[in-house]
């Protein structure tokens, strides 16, 4: 598949934003956040952003962004639509517990309720997410077990980082959530090797020769394209990243975005300094951050279409 | 919407066609090209049209545009046993369109009186989606209209009272030089169409994607390449070892046959 | 029923068009009737004329997209002038009677002095009856139109041997053949007809086999591919032949009554008559009649004759028929299977299996059709007996310098198995059969070119002997193109490759201009295009161009547009009158003759006229006699309309044969009828007369078919046409060339015209290769016609380019294997003469010792209005920069034309090279050779880069979001 840029930043940084949100309204709700205001107005504010960025650069890849509101409509069948709507339903609870939280500085009690229900949507959103690509079985690399654990885990994962940043710079120092990351960091990282694994030795189901139902005179071979240049579909799904390409990418994603995190969370917890623990968990952020843009591009990049089995 | 009609379509229209006589020639392409070019999905925008460049991977990028059947060739097996096929591709028209079910905003639907699959485009906002969803690469995105195209099953043909009750039939069948291209209610096991595909092993594309196509294809049929028949050399004349030609003649010296 | 409730509203019946005008398609010489929808002034669809007796609806891809076509950016739209160099592509725009003034003082002035000097040669056009009239009209020899480096062996060898021939002039009996052999077509002319013949033959189980070097398009829904060596087939026909005669399974029924297998050669070896049929008084061919002992006139009825056994003749030589001769040399070893194997490529097993085949289903599955008919003896047959085998043959065959002789082997074979017009087998479309060959001969001999006079006739027929040939007093060619000279005696077409490069040698004489039509000479129609380049701007010692003038009508801004000094615009098809007709090439099929016009179904939007009219106007502005009334006048100041309707060939005979007859009630003969075209229009611009069934079959002997032959004009008398199994003119030649007659050829040429000469099919090496050292060019190299471009005419098309952008050099995947040479690598192709740099692709489907690419689908950088850096110029290429249209040096330094030695047909097809691996090969790289870019017109305008056409029609996308 043709790696849509807005796609994977879209993903990536909604997918932090809807991890961080989970992490609030879950913590919150059992009173292991601060309670500050301005904490409050700053992590809520961050998942905001990342969650308001990544979807409205999601809108970039539509040809009439204008029409999206159209996208909430076939919630019954679609996950890009479901995705849609919880999407746009966790705001509501998101900024109840907003108000309730910064402005009338009240995270506990009735006001947490919200911050749950924004939680479970997160998740929820997060999920259906991934069941777009999980549903689509015309790519056999999407369609697997871990689609939906992956990308929830990486959500989480992105998520606890960035919350362990805000509460850093706040100079609370938490082992909860330094915990709740390492965790989500090596959970990630384990399912995504999982998940790497599973396509490496999945069975091929559809074949040049099953697409054409022309096996049994032989192995079939293409002779001349339909058209000289290439198609849409052969643009938009003819992309195949060689293999020691994908075999290098995937090293370094496994070393950004799960390794580097894990060492750099170990040497924060170790050192005394708040500012140099602070400053390694934003790199860890960081390089997390930077490994699911990369985990995200090879997503697409590795992921073969069975429609280019006629090309 | 976009959930696919509940009850079984009244009917199921569709194509079958003939990959034993397909000689690739791309009439059916390019004529289903024109008809749609000023029909119900028009244009069929073309890109570098009479022009061209060099991709930044030195890939050749010449004109390109919206095509709603393309056709493939195809060689199966080695040396002098392979077989030349050529394959045409327009939307399958699935009873299990996930192209359908997959769209965020109901613009992709397939009826529920034919079974016909299509996009409304002035409810599709080019997500895309239905694309990837779509195992047989049928779906065609215009990059100037940003919105998803397809084949219509020339729906603006078929029952059109402008055009003559005969010529009622997609366009792409009609213009088939072979008669490759077969049309009909493909729902209806009795009709011409189906005995057609009974008869002669029609089969689906990708079975175990499970969108169940309506549109199906006969195989190519196994060559006659006859049972060896000897030419049996009539008694009179030689087996050519004898030198000259004249014992050769001796066949025909007694013919006596009148003008 | 167009949706159910739940469904959405869609308009299913949006109005079409306003008006819907019939005429023909001509994006290609198929000719097949559309229906050209038109809706607010502009083309909406053009569809296939379900009513039209050759496409009967259907429309193949070039036909679907004659609306980029008729809307392309690189139309011609003004008469230009030459301001530049030739080649660079300066011209001004001018004035239509600036231009018609220009070509008319030009040619005025020539026919005023010496005719010849005009050579006036046409391309790919319809209208050649108009075109060599013309020519005769203005008395130049110089005239032919590509008949010449198209198919003339398979026109001449039909002709001459069956009176028909393949192209589109004769089919197989798709309804009845069991056994279908096809050699050598890759589309062909019949394009429509063959794909629904094929579809038809398939579906009913009937088996195809094509012999084919290349497995695609047709060849792979064959049910036998036969991967033959290019350029072997003569020896794989003969070889059938062989089998066939060794085990006596041919029809000698069919022999005797249709073939001329009974007549006497006389046997007098050196005498000036050795080898021509023994007559008798009247010039009846004779026979030695089995049942009386006497010599009897072959031509008789009833009579039986002996097919084996000399017989004495009155003076006392010895005369043997043909079928002793015949049978002798082809039952000879040398054509055995075993002994062709090598050269063919083909297993002997595969040979005779096919030789077995044939004979199966022409014998076991003989097709009786329950018809009595009348045979030309008046005797009656109660039903019509055939064999169901049949054959078609085109360019594979043709495009070899053997191709003549390997075209009358297929006919030979077809005669032998008595297929021919038989039920089941090849059928003829009237006109033909004509007698073989057909009783005209070309004009041009020295005393019929009279300055400012007509020629007595037209510049091209079918010579007999020596003496028909086309020689000055100094045996010299009198033809530029040196047609019906030694180098070409049986030219029927001329030799147009030939013309630009013998008018830049001034050899044999210098012209002062070339006048051409729709030809796109200096490029994908050039045999050797760097060097048709140079003949065409090279220049004397004065600074004057060596081929001083040239006009060129074209309607596209081709290749050839910028070599020519003044340009004539031509319209699109769809917006002139046009007329396929009985005269020249109709549309005739087995059951019917039948012809068609084109009528204007647009108007121009731009300074172009129709090129019939420009030429009707410049034959009246000359003063030709057959254009002007006694007074001076146009004869024909209705332009090509008024000429249709109102010329007259012969009395009755003009261009369209239907609805002739004041009252438009006569059918081929007639007077012109005023109200003639209407007819027409209202019949979808075609007309056809359908034949009886009692005439279908057997035309070449049917009484009743004969009769209504020539009723209609197509030949001069009902008599029997006999097929020619052994060619009596060829041995005219070869007896001259032996040192008879008083016409005889030069010494240089008397070895080639002796050997190949041969008035019974004989195979020869093809000569390129022969010429070479094998070993350095060891592969063929051949070009196909893709089934969706039309030569040169595809690339201005938005839909059409987009099928084919660039070609590639195929090649056998396990052949390339042993060099190196993985898909997508790129290669340089060397021939004796050339040298390109191509990218390859490999496939199974080719025979292992060939290569080859799509033809004509390089384009030069500038030409068509496409941008420079398309794929057509920066990655297409064509193989004619390596065929040479000359031979290697051999034989004391003369070069001949690289053509067949008896017709001069163009041997694109000989072509050998060597493949190698090109170094640092990348896919940024360009294909070699390159040539410069030539500029764009002044005032053509930049094309578009995206192209919405036919969104004006879709009402729903107005007013879009
Ligand atoms: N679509 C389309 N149709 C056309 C044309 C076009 O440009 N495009 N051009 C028209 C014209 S002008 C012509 S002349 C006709 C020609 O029509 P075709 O006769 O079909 O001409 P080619 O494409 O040259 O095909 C020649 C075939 O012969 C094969 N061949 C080459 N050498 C040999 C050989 O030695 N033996 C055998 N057995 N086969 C051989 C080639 O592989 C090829 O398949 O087509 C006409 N129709
Ligand atoms: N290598 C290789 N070369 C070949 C062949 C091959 O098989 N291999 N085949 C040969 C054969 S058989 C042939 S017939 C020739 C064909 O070659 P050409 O006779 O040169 O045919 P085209 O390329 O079609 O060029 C015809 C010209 O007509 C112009 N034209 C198109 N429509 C119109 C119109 O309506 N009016 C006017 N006035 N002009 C128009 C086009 O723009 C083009 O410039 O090619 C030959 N060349
Ligand atoms: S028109 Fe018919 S023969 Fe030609 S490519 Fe289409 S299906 Fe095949
Ligand atoms: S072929 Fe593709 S586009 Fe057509 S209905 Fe099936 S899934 Fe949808
Ligand atoms: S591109 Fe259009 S039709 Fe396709 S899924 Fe998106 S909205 Fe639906
Ligand atoms: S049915 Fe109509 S839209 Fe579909 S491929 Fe055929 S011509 Fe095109
Ligand atoms: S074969 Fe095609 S291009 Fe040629 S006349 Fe017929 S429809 Fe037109
Ligand atoms: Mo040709």
């Amino acid at each position: 598949m043709h790696p849509a840029f807005s796609v994977i930043i879209f993903t990536t940084s909604s997918g932090a934003g809807y991890g961080l949100m989970a992490l609030l309204g879950f913590l919150g709700m059992f009173g292991l956040l601060p309670t500050s205001q301005t904490f409050g107005a700053v992590a809520l504010g961050l998942a905001f952003v990342l969650i308001t960025g990544g979807l409205l650069t999601s809108t970039l890849h539509l040809g009439h962004p204008e029409r999206a509101w159209r996208a909430f409509s076939q919630w019954r069948s679609s996950w890009l639509s479901r995705e849609g709507v919880l999407a746009v339903a966790t705001y509501v609870p998101m900024v109840i517990f907003a108000i309730g939280w910064v402005i009338l500085g009240e995270p506990a009690q009735f006001w947490s309720w919200f911050g749950l229900a924004a939680a479970v949507l997160a998740v929820a959103t997060v999920a259906a997410t991934a069941m777009i690509y999980a549903s689509l079985v015309t790519i056999p690399n999407w369609a697997t077990k871990w689609t939906l654990p992956v990308y929830l885990a990486l959500a989480v994962m992105t998520g606890a980082l960035w919350l362990a940043v805000v509460l850093c710079a706040f100079g609370y120092s938490s082992n909860l959530v330094g915990n709740v990351a390492i965790i989500a960091v090596i959970v990630a990282g384990l399912l995504k090797r999982l998940y790497w694994q599973s396509i490496d030795t999945a069975v091929v189901v559809s074949t040049a020769e099953s697409a054409t139902g022309l096996g049994h005179l032989g192995a079939v071979r293409v002779l001349e394209q339909p058209t000289t240049s290439a198609t849409y579909v052969m643009r938009e799904m003819g992309y195949r990243i060689a293999r020691k390409h994908s075999d290098r990418l995937r090293r370094i994603t496994l070393g950004v975005g799960f390794l580097v995190p894990l060492i750099l969370l170990a040497a924060a917890s170790a050192v005394e300094n708040p500012l140099i623990s602070g400053l390694l968990i934003f790199l860890a952020a960081l390089a997390g951050s930077l490994g699911v843009i990369t985990e995200r591009w090879l997503f697409f990049a590795e992921a073969k279409h069975v429609s280019m089995l006629y090309h | 919407m976009t959930s696919l009609p509940a009850q079984t379509p009244d009917r199921q229209l569709g194509l079958v066609i003939d990959l034993d006589i397909c000689v690739g020639c791309h009439a059916c392409a390019v004529n289903c090209k024109e008809w749609n070019s000023g029909g119900h999905s028009a244009p069929m925008t073309d890109w570098n049209a009479y022009g061209g460049e060099t991709d930044s991977e030195g890939q050749d990028e010449g004109a390109w545009g919206v095509w709603f059947n393309r056709i493939n060739a195809y060689e199966a097996g080695d040396g002098t046993a392979s077989q030349t096929v050529y394959f045409p591709r327009s939307c399958l028209h699935c009873a299990d369109a996930k192209c359908v079910t997959v769209c965020p905003t109901g613009a992709s639907y397939k009826r529920s009186s034919d079974g016909i699959v299509l996009v409304d485009a002035d409810l599709c906002i080019g997500c895309k989606l239905c694309s990837w969803a779509c195992p047989y690469g049928a779906r065609e995105y215009d990059a100037t209209d940003k919105v998803m195209k397809k084949c219509t099953l020339c729906v603006d043909r078929i029952y059109n009272d402008n055009v003559p009750e005969a010529e009622r039939i997609p366009a792409c069948v009609s213009t088939c030089p072979v008669g490759a291209r077969h049309y009909g209610d493909l729902g209806d096991p009795n009709s011409e169409i189906s005995l057609l595909v009974a008869a002669r092993g029609g089969y689906d594309l990708m079975p175990e994607m499970g969108y169940r196509p309506t549109n199906k294809y006969l195989p190519p049929r196994p060559r006659q390449v006859a049972e060896v028949v000897d030419l049996n050399p009539s008694p009179a004349a030689n087996d050519g070892t004898t030198a000259g030609a004249g014992n050769n003649l001796l066949a025909w010296v007694d013919a006596m046959l009148s003008r | 029923m167009t949706s159910s409730e739940t469904d959405r509203p869609i308009d299913t019946s949006p109005t079409v068009a306003d008006e819907v005008k019939d005429t023909t398609c001509y994006m290609c010489a198929c000719r097949c009737g559309i229906k050209v929808h038109l809706k607010d002034g502009q083309i909406r669809y053009i569809q296939g004329n379900p009513e039209h007796p050759v496409n009967k609806g259907v429309l193949c891809a070039k036909g679907s997209a004659g609306i980029m076509q008729h809307y392309s950016p690189a139309r011609l739209t003004k008469p230009l002038k030459r301001v530049g160099e030739r080649g660079s592509g300066e011209f001004a725009e001018i004035e239509w009677d600036e231009a018609m003034t220009l070509a008319t003082d030009w040619l005025g002035a020539i026919r005023e002095t010496d005719p010849r000097k005009l050579a006036f040669f046409t391309g790919r056009d319809q209208s050649q009856s108009l075109t060599s009239w013309w020519a005769s009209q203005f008395g130049t020899p110089n005239h032919a139109a590509h008949g010449g480096f198209c198919s003339v062996n398979m026109a001449a060898a039909g002709l001459y041997s069956i009176g028909g021939s393949f192209w589109e002039f004769g089919e197989p009996d798709w309804d009845h053949t069991e056994y279908f052999l096809m050699f050598g077509v890759a589309e062909d002319h019949d394009s429509n007809p063959i794909k629904a013949g094929l579809g038809k033959l398939k579906t009913r189980g009937a088996k195809f086999v094509s012999v084919n070097p290349i497995r695609t398009g047709y060849s792979a829904i064959a049910d036998e591919w036969v991967p033959v060596r290019p350029g072997s087939d003569g020896l794989f026909v003969l070889a059938l032949v062989h089998e066939l005669l060794k085990a006596n399974k041919i029809d000698l029924d069919f022999l005797v009554r249709y073939t001329n297998a009974g007549w006497l050669v006389i046997q007098d070896a050196g005498a000036a008559d050795h080898g021509l049929f023994a007559r008798d008084a009247d010039g009846n061919p004779l026979s030695y009649d089995r049942t009386t002992d006497t010599l009897v006139s072959a031509l008789g009825a009833d009579i039986t004759p002996r097919l084996i056994g000399a017989a004495t003749l009155a003076d006392g030589r010895q005369a043997v028929p043909v079928f002793e001769l015949l049978a002798g040399r082809y039952l000879d070893d040398r054509f055995a299977p075993d002994s062709v194997a090598r050269e063919t490529g083909l297993d002997a097993a595969l040979i005779k299996r096919i030789a077995a085949e044939l004979a199966e289903a022409a014998f076991e599955r003989e097709v009786v059709i329950d018809q009595p008919w009348t045979d030309w003896a008046g005797r009656h047959h109660e039903k019509m007996i055939g064999r169901p085998v049949a054959m078609h043959a085109m360019r594979g065959i043709s495009a070899h310098s053997n191709g003549f002789q390997t075209c009358r082997a297929i006919h030979l074979l077809q005669m032998l198995l008595g297929s021919i017009d038989s039920p089941g087998g090849f059928r003829y479309k009237p006109p033909f059969p004509r007698p073989c060959p057909p009783p005209v001969k070309p004009a041009g001999k020295p005393d019929q070119i009279v300055a400012g006079q007509p020629m007595a006739g037209p510049p091209l027929g079918f010579v007999t002997g020596p003496e028909d040939l086309l020689l000055d007093e100094n045996g010299q060619p009198m033809r530029i193109d040196k047609a019906y000279s030694w180098e070409a005696p049986v030219a029927a077409h001329g030799l147009m490759q030939m013309v630009l490069h013998n008018a830049w040698a001034g050899d044999p004489y210098p012209i002062d201009t070339l006048f051409m039509f729709m030809a796109n000479m200096s490029w994908n129609s050039a045999m050797n295009v760097p060097d048709t380049l140079r003949y065409l701007t090279d220049k004397d010692a004065n600074g004057d161009y060596k081929i001083p003038r040239i006009i060129y009508s074209d309607a596209y801004y081709s290749e050839m547009v910028t070599y020519a000094d003044l340009i004539l615009p031509d319209t699109t098809y769809l917006e002139r009158w046009d007329c396929i007709s009985l005269l020249d090439r109709p549309i005739c099929d087995a059951d019917g003759a039948a012809d068609a016009i084109r009528q204007p179904v647009v108007d121009p939007d731009r300074d172009v006229r129709p090129f019939q009219e420009v030429l009707i106007d410049l034959g009246a502005r000359l003063g030709l006699p057959g254009l002007t009334n006694d007074d001076g006048s146009p004869k024909y100041p209705g332009g090509y309309a008024d000429y249709l309707v109102n010329h007259e060939r012969t009395p009755g005979i003009g261009p369209l044969a239907g609805w002739r007859g004041t009252d438009g009630e006569k059918a081929g003969r007639g007077a012109p009828n005023p109200e003639q075209l209407e007819r027409y229009i209202e019949n979808g611009c075609f007309w056809r007369h359908e034949f009886a069934p009692e005439e279908r079959y057997f035309k070449h002997a049917n009484k009743a078919y004969l009769e209504t032959a020539v009723d209609m004009g197509f030949i001069g008398a009902a008599k029997q046409i006999v097929l020619q199994l052994y060619v009596e003119p060829l041995q005219n030649f070869k007896l001259a060339a032996d040192g008879h007659g008083d016409i005889q050829p030069p010494d240089r040429e008397r070895a080639r015209i002796s050997r190949y000469f041969d008035p019974l099919p004989d195979w020869y090496a093809p000569f390129e290769g022969a010429a070479i050292e094998a070993g350095d060019f060891p592969m063929h190299a051949v070009t196909q016609r893709p089934a969706a471009m039309y030569h040169s005419w595809g690339s201005m098309n938005a839909w059409l380019r987009q099928l084919h952008g660039r070609n590639f050099l195929y090649m056998n995947r396990a052949v390339a294997g042993q060099k190196g040479i993985v898909d997508g690598d790129w290669v340089t192709v060397t021939s004796h003469h050339g040298e390109i740099t191509v990218p390859v692709k490999l496939m199974e489907g080719v025979n292992g010792d060939t290569v080859w690419t799509w033809n004509a689908i390089g384009k030069r950088a500038g030409t068509w209005n496409l941008d420079p850096k398309s794929p057509e110029v920066t990655k297409g290429f064509l193989l004619n920069h390596l065929i040479s249209d000359l031979l290697p040096v051999r034989d004391g330094g003369y070069r001949h034309a690289n053509a067949d030695p008896i017709t001069g047909q163009a041997a694109w097809y000989d072509l050998r090279v060597r493949v190698e691996r090109a170094a640092a090969d990348a896919p940024e790289r360009l294909t070699e050779p390159r040539f410069e870019t030539v500029a764009r017109p002044a005032n053509m305008s930049q094309p578009p880069a995206v192209n919405r056409y036919g969104a004006q029609f879709n009402k729903s996308t107005e007013g879009d979001d």
